[in-house]
């Protein structure tokens, strides 16, 4: 289950989060001035950035008016914060009218590219669909194989050259074989890049054209992973990727550590962009559809009335 | 140069815009005051702590440094006739130092037997590449025979990476299947290490999380078992505000001796470098900051300081430089760009000795002020392949003597270098301006505004009157930024202005001398 798994993900997080918030909101606090601080405080460490300081100025507001009387008060005007601003947040895979769906998969390096694609894959074959890998990180060193071990695990075609071979010219031999194979799902590994190094930048733009030669209308998804534990880099992460690809989703890899992934309210805050999965760990079904109610409840440490602990 | 401009730097997204329009509020603050108080201090001060926060350093971390450099601060006896502001900026910069370092820390090595460095980080952090980046360190400056151990037996394909890297480098792998244990093959490792005389072992370990118990007790295995002479955390240098959570539980198990720090090549702020060492003690290495295997740094913590006030890092600069450059000839161009018989030839033998230390944009990247403001322009090098190229198609007279290319050499030089007329127009028009402007300083004339000029409060600063003629007579102007709070940049090396020099005409022949931002548009620049 959905919830189930995102809670067995975010157990760590919310112990981590949950002891700063659980010690704020436990313990028979006053809502005071230091109250606020201390809120601040955690909201910022689990990355959420100014926004958590946004929120706490509300509350703030709030209080002085006297709509907030306390801390249980404070709580539920938290959640409803952080609900509001993932609003609209969740998204399925959009799929193109004709076969195949393309999905273009980038990110920074060690974001978790390779991975998430191939628990992607693993997902997609799982509802009984024809997936095709596209290896067009021929950069890094063994990233192709990589890609292949995987494909050969989950079970499923992959189109591959040498590392060093052109990007985009396996991207152009992937579409026809997906075409002519009648694959439901392309989904196209790219090398990671800072989005900082402009070069690099356009290659994953002649990657897409060369797509384009084919598919006009791809990629129909262009899925951004970021890794959870980034900081407020990850905003700039999703608009510098999006200003060259218009990105459609976003894969938030490693959920399962202690960071909070609270990078993602900034990104809302800028960008209308979903997020379209989770990772939750290292296995090959560590991915989970995003729940932004889930999320929040993980981030508060509330979900459930137990505390999960140990294991 | 145009970058210096104030509206440039307002123009262009900075990397640590923020920080530097914080600092530069708190400096406004300050103006005129005889003292630093609490009162003139609290805003400047509220303001900079917002910065960090959203540079990431931990805010336990960045409430301390804040609370740290007020104490100071109020205590502090202003000198006389230097501005409270840029004493306020060196207290910062010596705060930020000592926070990160104070001295930079080299990696341990073993006296007897081989050197072992345990590699240890999260998932993507950047170990493989950290790996092969520090053997070819290794090899190329303490002459090492390095092995790299593949004990990542975990990610698929992970040893085939460190294969391939050991294999393009040239460097020695040792690698088992991937159904062995990681402590046995790290143990053989060495073994094979030592039976085959290679004296700098580096294990590659799986990258883990550190609330994952099974594979953290592997690590302390590795540890106890095969005894490192030093084990290095690889820490992602855009990691938000759990860097500290990571790497304090890292410590905890492992006795780490300092960390390496990844992907500072891109904008981060890098506020993990700041945070890691305040809570762990655990001290920076070396830095990666970039994609090529030589991109791998140590880490000097006063640098790191000055690149995050903005002030670039002109020493690493300066001792790039000294490898690269004939000081003889820099001074000599120098000389006579000064006196404004200045040739192409000289801007050759010039954009020759710049691109020997790198790519452009690191190299202006380093130069105080400039780092943010051309963190978004894009920067091509071969633009710098097609000046060449046009000044090889002119004839050695025509080198000398830009005039006498008319409408007819024009078109010869365009085509024998394979642009058009307008890109040759181009260069020769920013020739005879760069020209023009040096000859002008050299007689003590003034800088147009935007134009190398140092942005002050009340306009530019000027060049003491008649200081050229003759020598150098010190750095150009906008070298000159950070004086007198940061005046080392002349004592840093006698050879520092000559190199300062050259470097200002080459940068001036590709920004385009006004200091509007869209004239970035120009051939040589593409953004």
């Amino acid at each position: 289950m959905v919830l189930g798994r995102i809670l067995k993900g975010l157990k760590k997080t919310r112990e981590k989060l949950g002891s700063g918030l659980a010690r704020l909101f436990g313990g028979g606090r006053k809502l005071d001035q230091d109250f606020l601080d201390e809120l601040e405080e955690v909201l910022y460490t689990a990355d959420l950035g100014p926004t958590g300081s946004d929120i706490v100025r509300e509350i703030e507001v709030a209080w002085r008016k006297k709509k907030i009387a306390d801390v249980d008060g404070v709580r539920g005007y938290l959640r409803e914060a952080l609900l509001a601003r993932l609003a609209h947040s969740e998204g399925a895979l959009r799929t193109s009218a004709q076969r195949p769906t393309v999905i273009l998969v980038a990110g920074v390096n060690g974001s978790g590219k390779t991975t998430s694609i191939a628990k992607l894959a693993k997902h997609l074959k799982g509802r009984g669909d024809k997936v095709l890998l596209c290896a067009s990180d021929t950069f890094r060193a063994a990233a192709v194989e990589q890609l292949a071990l995987w494909a050969s695990r989950i079970g499923c075609d992959i189109v591959k050259t040498a590392t060093g071979a052109d990007p985009a010219a396996v991207a152009f031999d992937a579409t026809e074989a997906a075409i002519a194979r009648g694959v439901d799902w392309l989904i196209v590994d790219t090398a990671g890049r800072l989005h900082t190094q402009k070069n690099l930048m356009r290659e994953l733009d002649k990657i897409v054209r060369v797509i384009q030669k084919r598919l006009p209308d791809a990629p129909h998804e262009t899925l951004l992973v970021l890794d959870a534990t980034t900081g407020q880099n990850a905003i700039r992460q999703a608009s510098e990727f999006n200003a060259v690809r218009p990105v459609t989703g976003l894969i938030l890899a490693k959920l399962d550590g202690t960071a909070k992934g609270g990078a993602v309210f900034g990104i809302r805050r800028e960008l209308e962009i979903p997020v379209k999965f989770v990772g939750l760990g290292e296995g090959i079904d560590d991915l989970e559809p995003f729940a932004a109610e889930s999320f929040v409840d993980g981030v508060l440490g509330e979900l459930g009335a137990e505390r999960v602990s140990g294991s | 140069m145009a970058l210096h401009g104030e509206s440039t730097s307002a123009t262009f997204p900075s990397m640590f815009d923020n920080l530097t329009s914080a600092f530069s509020k708190a400096l406004d603050k300050l103006r005129g005051q005889k003292k630093l108080t609490e009162e003139n201090m609290q805003e400047g001060l509220k303001a900079v702590r917002q910065a960090l926060l959203e540079a990431d350093v931990h805010f336990k971390v960045a409430k301390d440094f804040v609370a740290r450099v007020r104490d100071k601060a109020v205590g502090l006896d202003l000198i006389q006739k230097v501005d409270p502001g840029q004493q306020f900026i060196k207290l910062f910069q010596d705060e930020l130092t000592e926070l990160m370092g104070p001295e930079a820390v080299s990696l341990p090595h073993s006296s007897s037997g081989p050197t072992i460095v345990m590699m240890a980080g999260l998932q993507g952090s950047g170990k493989t590449t950290t790996c092969a980046k520090l053997a070819q360190l290794m090899r190329k400056r303490k002459k090492k025979r390095c092995l790299l151990v593949a004990a990542d037996l975990q990610r698929p394909a992970a040893v085939d990476q460190l294969q391939a890297l050991g294999k393009q480098l040239g460097i020695d792998v040792y690698a088992e299947g991937t159904d062995k244990r990681p402590p046995e093959v790290c143990k053989r490792g060495i073994e094979h290490a030592k039976k085959l005389g290679h004296d700098f072992v580096i294990l590659d370990t799986a990258g883990r999380l550190h609330i994952d118990d099974a594979l953290m007790r592997e690590l302390e295995q590795i540890a106890s078992e095969c005894k490192p002479t030093a084990v290095v955390l690889v820490c992602d240098a855009m990691l938000g505000q759990d860097a500290v959570n990571s790497a304090k539980e890292f410590h905890a198990r492992l006795p780490l001796s300092g960390v390496i720090l990844t992907k500072l090549d891109g904008d981060t702020r890098g506020g993990a470098a700041m945070s890691v060492k305040a809570v762990t003690g655990c001290p920076v290495l070396f830095v990666g900051v970039g994609e090529k295997v030589e991109d791998l740094e140590e880490f000097h913590p006063d640098r790191m300081a000055d690149r995050i006030l903005g002030m670039g890092d002109v020493t690493s600069l300066v001792e790039r430089a000294q490898e690269v450059m004939d000081e003889k000839e820099a001074e000599k161009a120098a000389k006579k760009m000064l006196k404004g018989r200045f040739t192409f030839e000289d801007f050759l033998k010039q954009l020759r000795m710049i691109q020997k230390l790198g790519s452009m944009k690191k190299v202006l990247g380093m130069l105080p002020g400039v780092g943010q403001a051309i963190k978004d322009i894009d920067i091509d090098d071969k633009h710098f392949g097609r000046i060449e190229a046009m000044i090889l198609s002119m004839t050695p007279r025509e080198r000398r003597n830009p005039d006498l290319i008319d409408t007819n050499r024009r078109r010869r030089i365009a085509k024998g270098s394979g642009n058009d007329v307008q890109a040759v127009h181009g260069l020769i028009k920013q020739f005879k301006q760069m020209q023009k402007m040096f000859g002008k300083l050299g007689k003590g004339g003034s800088l147009p505004p935007g134009f190398g000029g140092t942005p002050t409060k009340g306009g530019f600063r000027q060049p003491p009157k008649g200081s050229f003629p003759g020598g150098l007579g010190g750095m150009p102007p906008q070298w000159r930024r950070y004086e007198p709070a940061h005046g080392r940049l002349d004592t840093i090396s006698p050879a520092l202005p000559a190199f300062a020099w050259n470097a200002s005409a080459v940068m001036a022949m590709l920004v385009p001398s006004s200091g509007d931002a869209n004239d970035f548009g120009d051939p040589t620049w593409s953004s």
